[in-house]
């Protein structure tokens, strides 16, 4: 089949907005593994810049990983049993709460993480610890998870399911456990991941409420931007980027599963 | 079967949670903004009565407009044209047009300094073709390639997932009585994409009010509010107009996403 001109136009418009989001990630990739990028790729190709952002960063690749499954953990046993909440409510209020929920995310971060650090900015021991963090990852990522999870429990035949449960004599407790989590399973993966991509980048809040003993990820990041030689900033952005495909890949996969189920 | 005011028992662990760390210490910071310090009234006076504020916050908002159009212009076009058509390597494109969602702004911002900043590849390409290094980083045009950045692959997703529950019959209807491609892409696919066009552009919007990251890493000379805000409450401890600064761009990001919601009824948004 022969493809109209306008088909032409309209790919070659794309591919120059894919070019417009990958070259500079490319260009970041050949900074972070050049010699040196000034002199251009003739100076050779090198690990060395990856050594020593190790080197100086690697606690804060560790504290981000802490943080984003901790973050995980939290979301998971707030929102799935709020998810499930909402989704049996349905009323007026659930709504409002729903709409309650996606505000910290709405909101300019840096507004909630003012808020949060004059708050509680005065508890000392907290103030300096990985929680004070965590509860802003927590507040940020709660959305992400609690929307894929309600969109799961909607569509799938619960409510029959748990009749018959009840109807074997199974408490509302054990029903949730052995019913309900069990028939979300990919609705909690697919917001888990979303929660740890999130987590592991989240720098509008992170920045106000990091102390210099708890440098996440990202914090580094900016850092090593406003410091750094440009290679060592590619070579870091690298290390993160590393990071964080997998997971958008696999979150691909599994969202990529989840509307074929829900044409099924 | 589980009662409503039981279920309603599960909400109560989000539901602290959110009142604890959020809904407080927002009032907390309304009322903050109220205070003031060296009689020079309270921090939303300072605000609304210094030129300097209330520049960045209409900066801001020009700035967040002018980036919603422009996404929503360039991803519908792409948008439309991966939902609409087949073709090998279609699903590799949108998945790499997909991933720098999830990028968050500081990673942005350095990666327009990469293709515009000092070292850059605009500057590389301007020195070989006018002999001149082309900057422009560390501006609001950096700032702008920087928002347009996050905000396409949003846009491109939702007019794809809005494209898919397109009556396509009445495209061919409108094309079998004689219509032209551009009349059908303006009487038939932009009204049919419009609500979700609308619902996305407002969380663009939102989020380019609140981009704080990319903000950061071009540049804290720049004048828009989020980094007004962090050099007031960083550089000269004025708790009160940091607060200030804080709720009224707080209050304008919601009003636009709340008028949005009333305006369009049941769009479905990605986040």
């Amino acid at each position: 089949m022969k493809r109209s001109s306008l088909f032409v136009l309209q790919l070659l418009f794309t591919l120059l907005v894919c070019a417009f989001m990958l070259v500079p990630v490319l260009l970041s990739l050949m900074a972070g593994l050049t010699r040196n990028f000034f002199v251009g790729l003739s100076s050779g190709l090198t690990f060395d810049w990856l050594v020593q952002v190790w080197q100086a960063y690697s606690p804060t690749v560790w504290l981000s990983l802490q943080l984003a499954l901790a973050c995980a953990v939290c979301v998971c046993v707030v929102g799935v049993p709020a998810a499930y909440a909402l989704v049996r409510m349905n009323n007026r209020f659930s709504r409002a709460f729903e709409e309650l929920m996606v505000l910290p995310v709405a909101m300019p971060g840096l507004a909630s993480a003012l808020a949060l650090l004059l708050t509680y900015g005065q508890f000392g021991a907290f103030r300096s610890s990985w929680l004070f963090i965590l509860v802003g990852h927590v507040l940020f990522t709660l959305p992400f998870l609690v929307r894929p999870v309600m969109a799961v429990m909607q569509r799938q035949q619960l409510p029959v399911l748990e009749e018959a449960a009840a109807s074997l004599g199974a408490g509302p407790i054990k029903r949730f456990f052995s019913v309900v989590v069990p028939n979300c399973r990919a609705g909690i993966l697919a917001g888990v991941l979303m929660v740890v991509t999130l987590s592991l980048g989240e720098f509008n809040l992170t920045w106000m409420l990091h102390t210099p003993m708890t440098k996440t990820l990202p914090v580094g990041l900016a850092d090593s931007y406003a410091s750094a030689r440009l290679e060592i900033a590619s070579a870091y952005t690298l290390i993160f980027l590393l990071m964080i495909v997998p997971l958008l890949i696999a979150l691909q996969a599994i969202s990529a599963r989840l509307s074929r189920g829900e044409r099924r | 079967m589980a009662s409503t005011p039981r279920a309603a028992w599960a909400l109560a662990p989000a539901f602290a949670l959110l009142l604890a760390f959020w809904l407080l210490p927002l009032a907390h910071l309304m009322l903050l903004g109220g205070q003031s310090r060296d009689s020079q009234g309270s921090g939303y006076w300072q605000v609304l009565s210094s030129a300097q504020y209330l520049g960045s916050l209409v900066q801001t908002c020009a700035l967040a407009v002018v980036v919603t159009l422009t996404a929503l212009v360039i991803g519908g076009i792409s948008g439309v044209f991966l939902a609409r058509q087949q073709f090998s390597g279609r699903s590799a494109l949108v998945a790499l047009l997909t991933f720098p969602l999830a990028f968050p702004g500081v990673v942005v911002g350095f990666l327009v300094i990469l293709l515009a900043g000092r070292q850059g590849l605009f500057a590389a390409l301007g020195l070989q073709l006018a002999g001149e290094r082309w900057i422009f980083a560390y501006s609001l045009v950096g700032l702008f390639v920087g928002y347009l950045y996050f905000s396409i692959p949003r846009v491109i997703l939702t007019v794809m997932a809005a494209c898919e529950s397109l009556d396509r019959s009445l495209e061919e209807a409108a094309h079998s009585l004689g219509a032209g491609h551009w009349r059908v892409v303006c009487d038939v696919i932009i009204p049919g994409l419009a609500p979700a066009l609308a619902s996305c552009g407002a969380i663009c919007f939102a989020t380019s009010m609140g981009a704080f990251g990319t903000a950061f890493t071009l540049g804290t000379r720049l004048n828009v509010t989020p980094v007004a805000i962090y050099n007031v409450f960083t550089n000269y401890a004025n708790f009160a107009v940091a607060a200030a600064l804080s709720v009224v761009l707080g209050a304008v990001t919601w009003a636009v996403l709340l008028l949005t919601r009333r305006l369009v009824k049941n769009a479905g948004t990605v986040l």
